[in-house]
């Protein structure tokens, strides 16, 4: 598909970011004259930004063209090296706009009554803004420098809310933890960037996809998996999943704008973003794949052994965002399918957060669901929409989930053969644990007889909360089926991954659904079994089964971090300091003191006879006024 | 016989002002700070103007003036600049205003006057424009070993506790590196006399085939000064203990420029005039530039001392430098020429945030601050971007110096890219360990300690009371964390609950330093997102340098490494 320039509307796509930016501006640099109408600004802005993009949008679908590029300056051109500051419109980024700046401002919304009380609720707001004006950049940009500064972009702004509340040491920790495992994976993405600059000579998506099939295979899979890396550490895959949960130090609305909308996605975006790379690799494909089935695994298995709500839920993301990887690891058959479950699960989860929020409001901010119990009397609503996003998330049959998950699981199976099946059968076994711990979550904290502590008295959250979660429950209900039968998104996104197929099924979707449906329903019957039909100890079980003992230690992610890095990192450290201390300046001064003369003469020296020094620059004038006479003399 | 006087002015006005304000009385400090920053306001108004004059599609060098200085050996007091020298000149504009108005309270430790303060502090502003402004290599090593003596009593005079022994080992190390300078200075005269006329003009040098044994000594002559300079490892070791207790107006400057004129040296001396020596050498530089980029920067974590740390990163920033000077490539080369501005800017205002908080705190080290983000959020933010600038995040100035830096070695030399590249980690590290420690969790430390104590002497950064009780020295680092840590755990709760009463004392950013801080943010920001003006000042001169080492563009060299 060429590229056109773009003309009438989309030319002014540019608001899209500059708003919620200037949000962020007006609020940062206002300080406190900003602090009464802050908050409605920053929502403001974001709205603002959701209308531009519903009509940028709705410009592009009207119109015959599908990519369509606005220029704006030049961002940085030396030499070769020629990188614009421009945009991309096409059906891929208009999507994610729409997701980031709707979803976006939902919580916007919600966080105006979540953060009611907060003496710094302005800062939060101005956060949020950098946060989704960071992310739109990420995926507007129309080259992968563009994509690499809201990449960051989004890192800081992930800081900056995940330490909100930077009294809480462990808020702080959490922060830092993030942004250094990002980074790590963006050293993967500014590798990959290097190579195609040195390969191809150009770092935009139209030069890199136009000439990435002259290189040789070897290089192809090399930027491959760099890009994955990149992927890996934004979207916490498998080995960099460890910062996500931890991302939950910050307020709850952070959580589902980093777990909904923004962040986790833009792995997904890369990839899919990248398709003609990967279409040319099927080694970094099946390393994708890998990695997400693995990882869907990991945040299943954790997720049913944490007692913390947001905790599940962000585990709950790590197994979600591992369906996504798995998708866009199958290539062309599943781009369209990962995208379409990122769209869903940013419903419903989004909602799933807001509303694990209203219960913590509720809740004097507890997060143990050990102490939870019975809520869905006190939190009707929250209860509702909850369920809703609930039963969407585990695939219950025509809610949202249900269509997106099991077109995964489908196009898993039809890679055909052994790879094909066991795919298959991680990803079906995924979608049973994902029912187990979503159902001992329900279980644990809108059912059963309540576990407080003396000190709460649960009310229902205002409605300024509750009707951006609502409005997630109807998406989380409606949008998978509108997406897979209505408005057909592999349609809508074909310009970018190419045409559907009708992919020759090795199962019978059918036989899919049933069986997906069979096996979600008996994680829900396990989880009845084990958890709702019992009483629920107030203090968690020590004498558990070893897998239960390692999944609560999130499978010792953390524990291998700090043994294999962060502990001989501090060892190097100090002996580093140390060697520099003695080894280095004292050799150093050493060799100084030989060419002084005597070391007795250095330590008179360092006594600090200024006198001494200017003599022996007078004297070093002498000698070069000599050596100059002399030589001309010769 | 001379086309201009801007630069001639932007050299006499300094130095002329730094007399004027040595011969003010004793008790006049006040009008000797309104005539330094007068002074110096009247130079950065100078170098905007140059640059206006500057047509970056002209001549290599531009607002040229000659006279004849030492006939009999070819001396010419020789000025101009191309794209490289301008940007300097325009850091050095900038960055004196600030450190004068940053230093406006500081206070003498000694018995010296201010007033000599700004005196040196101009008269080294006027050789840091001659250094960059020379274009005979004579005169570039005059003013290189004139800084020597500023700087010397700007440290030793009004640094730290142990300003003698930091000013006297930097006074070592450079002399060093100035003689053997020197001799390598001689030698290329001797060289010109012998292919034809004697003469140290720097355009007539460049025409000059030099034979290859001869290109290496004078190379390594050349080089070993400017190692020292920039410094590189493992020549590094006096700038930490300088940085530290050098006053933070003079560590900006020290850092901030001075340090560059080693990087501008490899630039301007050592690649054109000895190409072939500077092509057999590269490899060996590029080892100590990557060595030195991992190494600083895990130093950097493992430092107490605020302005130490500081100093380490420096020296991991100037790593990079020396990988984009010695990459061979336009793209990588104009990246370290704008790194070297960039960094003058981030790490200056690292530099002066870290300052203000040792002014409220006095003390440096890390373990005696934390939580202050709660009671000064904009010294705080103010923090935090010097930070996130000094770690190269996108939408700051220093992202796309780093980051042309690393594109551009890539082709050419893509090992030690990629181990560069994994500095970016480290430095996100040192960075938020640091942030982390002093502004974020619970108020604890000095400031919040300090409700008891008394107010602490706020006017003597780098000097402040405390530091007596904690020399600063490499030695005793390790046993500063500790009784730092240690010191935090057992008054912890006592400072906390102490925290609401003392949550007054922590006095924001005065508008003083709002001023101070303000002009280098807004440069960190506009310079990145739209760095294209100083590039399109830079890459000519760059390209121009490359075509004397016989290198071009990224593709266009050879793919060894």
């Amino acid at each position: 598909m060429d590229t056109v320039a773009a003309d009438g509307l989309l030319s002014a796509s540019w608001l899209v970011i500059a708003l919620p930016l200037l949000g962020a501006a007006v609020l940062l640099l206002g300080g406190r004259r900003t602090d009464r109408f802050g908050h409605l600004l920053g929502t403001a802005t974001v709205v603002a930004a959701f209308v531009v993009g519903l009509l940028c949008t709705v410009a592009l679908a009207g119109s015959d063209q599908r990519s369509v590029a606005v220029d704006l300056f030049t961002f940085i051109g030396v030499g070769d090296l020629d990188v614009q500051a421009g945009l991309l419109i096409d059906p891929l980024s208009a999507t994610f706009v729409l997701l980031i700046t709707g979803v976006g401002a939902l919580i916007h919304v919600y966080s105006i009554g979540y953060m009611a009380h907060d003496p710094r609720r302005r800062r939060f707001f101005a956060y949020l803004n950098l946060f989704v004006a960071a992310m739109l950049l990420l995926v507007l940009g129309d080259n992968y420098v563009a994509l690499y500064v809201g990449w960051e972009g989004v890192g800081l702004a992930s800081y900056l809310l995940i330490a909100f509340w930077h009294e809480r040491p462990a808020a702080a920790t959490a922060a830092k933890k993030a942004f250094i495992m990002n980074r790590v994976g963006d050293v993967g993405l500014a590798l990959a960037i290097f190579v195609m600059f040195a390969q191809l000579g150009t770092v935009s998506y139209e030069g890199v996809f136009g000439g990435i099939g002259t290189l040789a295979a070897g290089t192809v899979t090399a930027i491959g998996l760099l890009l994955l890396l990149g992927a890996c550490g934004k979207s916490g895959q498998f080995p960099l999943q460890a910062w996500l949960p931890d991302a939950m130090e910050g307020p709850t609305p952070v959580s589902a704008l980093i777990h909904a909308a923004t962040m986790v996605t833009a792995g997904v975006y890369l990839i899919a973003r990248s398709a003609p790379i990967y279409d040319l690799t099927p080694t970094a494909r099946t390393v994708v794949l890998a990695v997400g089935a693995v990882t869907l695994l990991i945040g299943a298995v954790v997720g049913c052994a944490y007692d913390d709500i947001k905790k599940v839920l962000a585990y709950s993301t790590v197994s979600q965002i591992g369906y996504m990887f798995l998708a866009v690891g199958l290539g062309p058959v599943g781009y369209a399918a990962g995208i379409a479950h990122l769209l869903t699960h940013g419903f419903f989860k989004a909602g799933l957060f807001l509303g694990a929020g209203s219960v913590m409001h509720a809740m004097n901010d507890q997060v143990d669901m050990r102490r939870f119990g019975g809520l869905a009397r006190r939190l009707p609503v929250t209860f509702v929409t909850f369920g809703l996003g609930y039963l969407a998330l585990i695939g219950f049959p025509f809610l949202s989930g249900y269509w997106t998950k099991d077109a995964i699981i489908e196009a898993a199976l039809d890679r055909g053969g052994t790879s094909g099946w066991l795919l298959g059968a991680v990803a079906v076994t995924g979608a049973g644990l994902t029912a187990f711990y979503m159902t001992r979550l329900m279980l644990m904290t809108f059912l059963g007889r309540p576990r407080w502590t003396d000190d709460v008295h649960p009310h229902e959250s205002p409605s300024v909360m509750t009707a951006p979660m609502v409005v997630l429950a109807v998406g989380s209900v409606a949008a998978g089926f509108l997406l897979v039968n209505v408005f057909p998104l592999d349609e809508w996104l074909a310009p970018v991954f190419g045409a559907p197929e009708e992919a020759e099924h090795v199962v019978a979707p059918a036989v899919v659904g049933i069986v997906v449906t069979a096996v979600m329903l008996v994680g829900v019957l396990a989880a009845w079994l084990f958890v709702g039909r019992r009483e629920i100890p107030v203090v968690a079980p020590e004498r558990v089964s070893p897998v239960t003992r390692a999944a609560r230690r999130a499978l010792y992610a953390d524990a291998v971090n700090e043994s294999l890095f962060m502990r001989p990192g501090q060892w190097l450290t100090r002996a580093l300091v140390w060697v520099d201390n003695r080894g280095v300046d004292g050799a150093v001064n050493g060799l100084a003191a030989t060419l002084g003369g005597s070391s007795s003469r250095l330590g008179r020296a360092q006594t600090g006879f200024v006198r001494s020094y200017a003599l022996g620059m007078l004297g070093g004038a002498v000698v070069v006024a000599g050596a100059l006479l002399a030589v001309t003399a010769g | 016989m001379s086309d201009s006087l801007l630069l001639l002015a932007m050299l006499v006005v300094p130095a002329v002002g730094a007399a004027a304000v040595a011969a003010l009385p004793g008790d006049r400090e006040a009008t000797a700070k309104q005539a330094t920053l007068g002074v110096s306001l009247l130079v950065l108004v100078l170098a905007v103007l140059a640059t206006l004059a500057f047509d970056p599609d002209g001549e290599r060098f531009q607002l040229t003036s000659s006279v004849s200085w030492i006939p009999g050996f070819g001396v010419d007091f020789a000025l101009g600049v191309d794209g490289i020298a301008l940007v300097m000149l325009l850091l050095v504009g900038v960055l004196v205003p600030v450190v004068v108005l940053a230093s406006w309270r500081d206070t003498s430790p000694g018995r010296r006057s201010m007033r000599t303060f700004f005196a040196w502090l101009l008269l080294l502003e006027a050789c840091m424009v001659g250094v960059f402004a020379a274009t005979d290599v004579f005169l570039f090593y005059v003013f290189f070993e004139a800084m020597l003596v500023p700087v010397y009593f700007i440290v030793g005079s009004f640094g730290g506790p142990r300003r003698q022994y930091a000013a006297v080992k930097f006074f070592l190390y450079s002399l060093v590196g100035g003689l053997v300078m020197l001799a390598a200075v001689i030698g290329l005269y001797v060289v010109s006399e012998a292919a034809g006329e004697g003469t140290f003009s720097f355009t007539a040098l460049n025409d000059l085939q030099i034979d290859p044994t001869a290109q290496r000594l004078l190379f390594l002559g050349f080089f070993v000064a400017f190692a020292i300079k920039a410094p590189l490892v493992p020549l590094h070791t006096w700038l930490p203990d300088t940085g530290a207790e050098a006053p933070i107006g003079g560590a900006v400057l020290l850092v901030g420029v001075l340090d560059k004129v080693g990087t501008f040296g490899f630039l301007r001396y050592c690649l054109p005039l000895f190409p072939d020596a500077s092509r057999e050498f590269a490899p060996l530089v590029l080892v100590l530039a990557v060595a030195g980029v991992l190494y600083a920067a895990l130093l950097a974590m493992g430092q107490s001392d605020m302005k130490r740390l500081v100093s380490y990163t420096s020296i991991a920033h100037f790593g990079f430098i020396a990988l984009g000077v010695f990459a061979f490539t336009t793209e990588a080369a104009t990246g370290a020429v704008l790194y070297m501005v960039n960094h003058g800017i981030a790490t200056g205002l690292l530099f002066l945030v870290v300052g203000m908080l040792i002014a409220r705190g006095g003390s440096r080290l890390v373990g005696d601050y934390g939580g202050v983000a709660a009671h000064a959020p904009k010294l705080a933010g103010v923090f935090l971007i010097a930070g996130l600038a000094s770690l190269a995040l996108p939408g700051t100035n220093s992202f796309v110096s780093e980051f042309l830096v690393l594109i551009g070695s890539f082709p050419t030399r893509p090992v030690f890219t990629v181990l560069a590249t994994v500095g970016i980690v480290l430095a996100a590290l040192y960075v938020l360990l640091l942030y982390q420690r002093t502004m974020h969790g619970p108020p604890r430390g000095v400031l919040f300690a300090a409700a008891d104590a008394g107010t602490p002497d706020a006017g003597t950064p780098g000097a402040g009371p405390a530091d007596g009780g904690h020399p600063a020295g490499g030695a005793t680092a390790a046993t500063a964390t500790a009784t730092g840590t240690a010191t935090g755990t057992a008054t912890g709760t006592a400072t906390l609950t102490r925290a609401a009463g003392a949550a007054t004392r922590v006095r924001d950013l005065s508008r003083r330093e709002v001023a101070v801080v303000a002009p280098l943010v807004a440069l960190v920001l506009v310079l990145g997102v739209y760095p294209q003006p100083l590039i399109r000042l830079i890459e000519p001169a760059v390209a121009a340098t490359m075509s004397d080492v016989g290198a071009g563009t990224s593709d266009s060299s050879e793919g060894t490494d």
